[in-house]
């Protein structure tokens, strides 16, 4: 683990039952711990749910973190996803002022970042883009100058990375190839 | 079998072998307080419910069996936030159910209607509301559960009134099912080993002894750890009984206000194991300076609280027994094939800090108020060695710790973590409840007596003889020790009066027999009259000296080098062990 503060995704499984995310919410309030994103669903089997959480603190923070969430009762399972050992994913929505004269840049710079159209105004487009929270943040960060109307972003969901380590050849001994 | 959800309640209760419940019945939990008729449970009506949770903590405390709490929705249920907290922070295993308004209701902001699992959320280890009868069973097995098992706290179990009055079919669960409670006990016998070969190796060691030696009942196996090492033991103010005050090895209590020797040598240690104690500020000091040499074994049941406070060399999870057992079977294999180092100077410089700074006080001239720490020695050595003592919080609580000789487990009961005013006199009649057998004194502040002072009415109609002794100085003392030496003796809202309230009119108004003790010839013909009675509650108000303080003190925010002693024992006294 690297010391010094950096985002760290903490990926909660909890039984699913009513107040749950309240206990996880009270418990970083209660410690002083800031919450970056936030992203709740069910997950495949519906007596649990997955708490993505993404906390913007030093390591050692994340550590007292981890062991006080694991003392809720209704905790059942954390882990914590390294940036470059998991994938991520985010959603993006935001309206977007696209008056004629404007309208063909925001159509482009869409395009370039494979987002959809939603909706369409007379004066404004709805626009949709999923991705990596940093292609998002870069996307929200050259829409603005058009000038957004409303902004909403999901908080970010992980899964780890999958092994994919090429099948090791086995080292031959006292010969030279 | 059908029964009601009130019965299903009850019935739940009694299949947890609860003897005892404290209580106060009110509108949303009234229909459990029909079958209490029936039931074997004792239920102790109670004054006030904050009353009724901190008798629960004082049963809990002597007895280690979960202390129960009844009482109905909203103001009811906020008025037991309190000892909730209280037992949270001391880790006391309690169980508390409250009414709940039906549950058609919850939300509306019906009469009596207040959020409780919400508030009592951060002061809880866990809460549940129960929405259907049917489910109360489990939910009041996995509170006693939750309660006792791993680090103990308090459980609270929310009953809506239409619960607890439409029906359910009656099936006592087999097991509990809490897939994300798993508490460890065993410790890693990796890190057994590593202690083990730390603790042969140091030369200034010294164990700190927390609560958690209590709470796993591991009074005997620390002995045998501190015998077999011959290592010195502190014993925190949560820890006060764990190891016997009397034991040559005993150093007693560490901390702001705990004897010159324990704070030192933790000071100067270059090893702490630190068994069930958790790195309270008011033990470190200022953290960084705490212990600078020491190497660090730190025990406990909780994950949480290794590396929370100080980084640990050596991190042990589990139950403070079963690791001390195993540390001794550890220790002795390594000891069969080498021998500790030379800790004579070691032991030389405790002795000689020990003699230098012992725990005293200057007696009272003649005419003088009485010394408090007179009043509690005379008390102490009037009463059976195995005499249960509470307290409230503040400087009589501190005099009491430190004058106290604590050489039996369980034989203390305080507000250590939460410092709770008021919270001696409703948990002596807890533990009296718990401990009959007993003598049981609560000493207690002139602050602190008027907070919970009703609940000797309690005591008197149910026939709870508990003791309690007044140091009545006429203030809220330990903020006007703050004051004294931190705001240049400008008393700001502390002072009470002497007179106002008439303690001795106040206890025989609540049915106790009452005296007042004002010279130091009094003390103890006042304290035997006390002792001979054991059929009601008995109040004795000692009339001390308002400008006592307690000493040593380590000023807040200062490392524990910074430790100020009394005047009187005042010189160069830091010296420091190469």
């Amino acid at each position: 683990m690297s010391t010094g503060y950096a985002h760290h995704t903490l990926v909660v499984t909890v039984e699913n039952k009513a107040g749950v995310l309240a206990r996880v919410a009270g418990l970083f309030a209660r410690r002083g711990f800031n919450i970056f994103s936030l992203a709740v669903a069910p997950t495949d089997d519906e007596r649990f749910s997955r708490i993505t959480i993404v906390v913007d603190v030093e390591s050692a923070t994340v550590e007292q973190i981890t062991k006080q969430l694991f003392k809720l009762i209704h905790v059942v399972k954390i882990s914590e996803l390294h940036p470059a050992e998991s994938v991520e994913r985010e959603l993006l929505l935001a309206t977007v002022k696209a008056p004629p004269e404007s309208r063909g840049q925001v159509l482009e710079l869409v395009q370039i970042f494979e987002g959809r159209i939603l909706a369409v105004g007379h004066e404004q487009l709805t626009v949709s883009l999923e991705g990596h929270p940093t292609k998002i943040d870069d996307f929200e960060e050259l829409l603005r100058p058009y000038g957004i109307i409303e902004l909403q972003r999901t908080g970010r969901v992980a899964l780890p990375k999958l092994e994919r380590q090429a099948p090791r050849l086995r080292a031959v001994k006292g010969k030279v190839s | 079998m059908k029964l009601t959800g009130a019965q299903a309640l009850i019935k739940s209760l009694e299949m947890e072998q609860v003897e005892v419940v404290f209580g106060l019945p009110g509108g949303c939990i009234l229909p459990a307080y029909d079958p209490i008729i029936e039931s074997s449970i004792r239920h102790i009506l109670v004054r006030h419910e904050q009353g009724a949770g901190h008798m629960a903590e004082g049963y809990a405390h002597v007895t280690g069996r979960p202390g129960v709490a009844m009482v109905t929705s909203g103001p009811a249920a906020t008025n037991l936030v309190t000892p909730l907290c209280d037992a949270f922070m001391d880790s006391v295993p309690m169980v508390a159910i409250t009414g709940q308004v039906p549950t058609t209701a919850i939300g509306t902001d019906a009469f009596q209607e207040c959020d409780t699992v919400g508030i009592t959320r951060s002061v809880t280890k866990h809460n549940e509301l129960v929405m259907s009868a049917q489910d109360l069973p489990l939910a009041i097995k996995e509170a006693f559960h939750i309660a006792t098992t791993g680090r103990p706290g308090p459980v609270l179990v929310d009953v809506p009134k239409d619960v607890l009055t439409s029906t359910m079919d009656w099936e006592w669960p087999d097991d509990v099912d809490l897939p994300g409670y798993r508490p460890s006990s065993k410790g890693h016998p990796k890190m057994i080993k590593e202690a083990a070969r730390l603790i042969v190796e140091s030369r200034r060691p010294v164990i700190y002894a927390g609560g958690g030696i209590l709470k796993a009942r591991a009074a005997e196996a620390l002995k045998e750890l501190a015998e077999l090492c011959d290592i010195h033991v502190v014993t925190t103010l949560m820890a006060r009984g764990g190891f016997p005050d009397d034991h040559r090895l005993a150093l007693g209590m560490p901390g702001m206000h705990g004897n010159y020797t324990a704070v030192t040598a933790m000071q100067r240690a270059d090893l702490l194991i630190a068994l069930g104690a958790r790195f309270d500020d008011r033990v470190t000091g200022k953290v960084d300076g705490f212990a600078p040499e020491a190497k660090i074994i730190h025990a406990d049941i909780d994950p949480a609280e290794l590396g929370k406070v100080r980084r640990p060399d050596v991190p042990i999870v589990g139950d403070c027994r079963l690791i001390i057992e195993e540390l001794v079977k550890a220790v002795k294999d390594l000891l069969a094939s080498s021998e500790q180092p030379d800790r004579s100077e070691w032991k030389q410089t405790i002795s000689g800090w020990q003699e230098k700074y012992p725990m005293t006080y200057q007696p009272a001239e003649e005419g003088d108020a009485l010394k408090p720490q007179f009043v509690l020695e005379t008390l102490r050595d009037s009463c059976p060695s195995d005499t249960i003592l509470a307290s409230g919080v503040g400087q009589h609580q501190m005099f009491a710790s430190q004058y106290w000789k604590f050489n039996h487990p369980y034989t203390w009961v305080n507000s250590g973590g939460l410092g709770t005013m008021g919270f001696s006199v409703p948990a002596a009649i807890g533990a009296k409840v718990g401990r009959p057998d007993k003598m049981v004194w609560a000493v207690d502040g002139d602050g602190c007596f008027q907070m919970t002072a009703q609940e000797l009415v309690t005591a008197s109609v149910e026939r709870i003889p508990v003791k309690v002794a007044i140091l009545n100085n006429a203030y809220l003392g330990m903020v006007r020790q703050w004051q004294e030496m931190f705001y240049d003796e400008r008393y700001s809202e502390v002072y009470l009066s002497h007179d106002i309230p008439d303690y001795v009119k106040w206890a025989e108004a609540m049915g106790c027999v009452a005296f007042r003790c004002e010279s130091p010839e009094e003390v103890q013909p006042t304290i035997d009259k006390a002792n001979e009675i054991d059929d009601r509650p008995v109040v004795v108000e000692f009339r001390t000296d308002s400008s006592e303080k307690v000493f040593p003190m380590v000023p807040a925010g200062q490392t524990n080098d910074q430790i100020v002693v009394p005047p009187f024992q005042e010189g160069p006294h830091r010296e420091v062990v190469q």
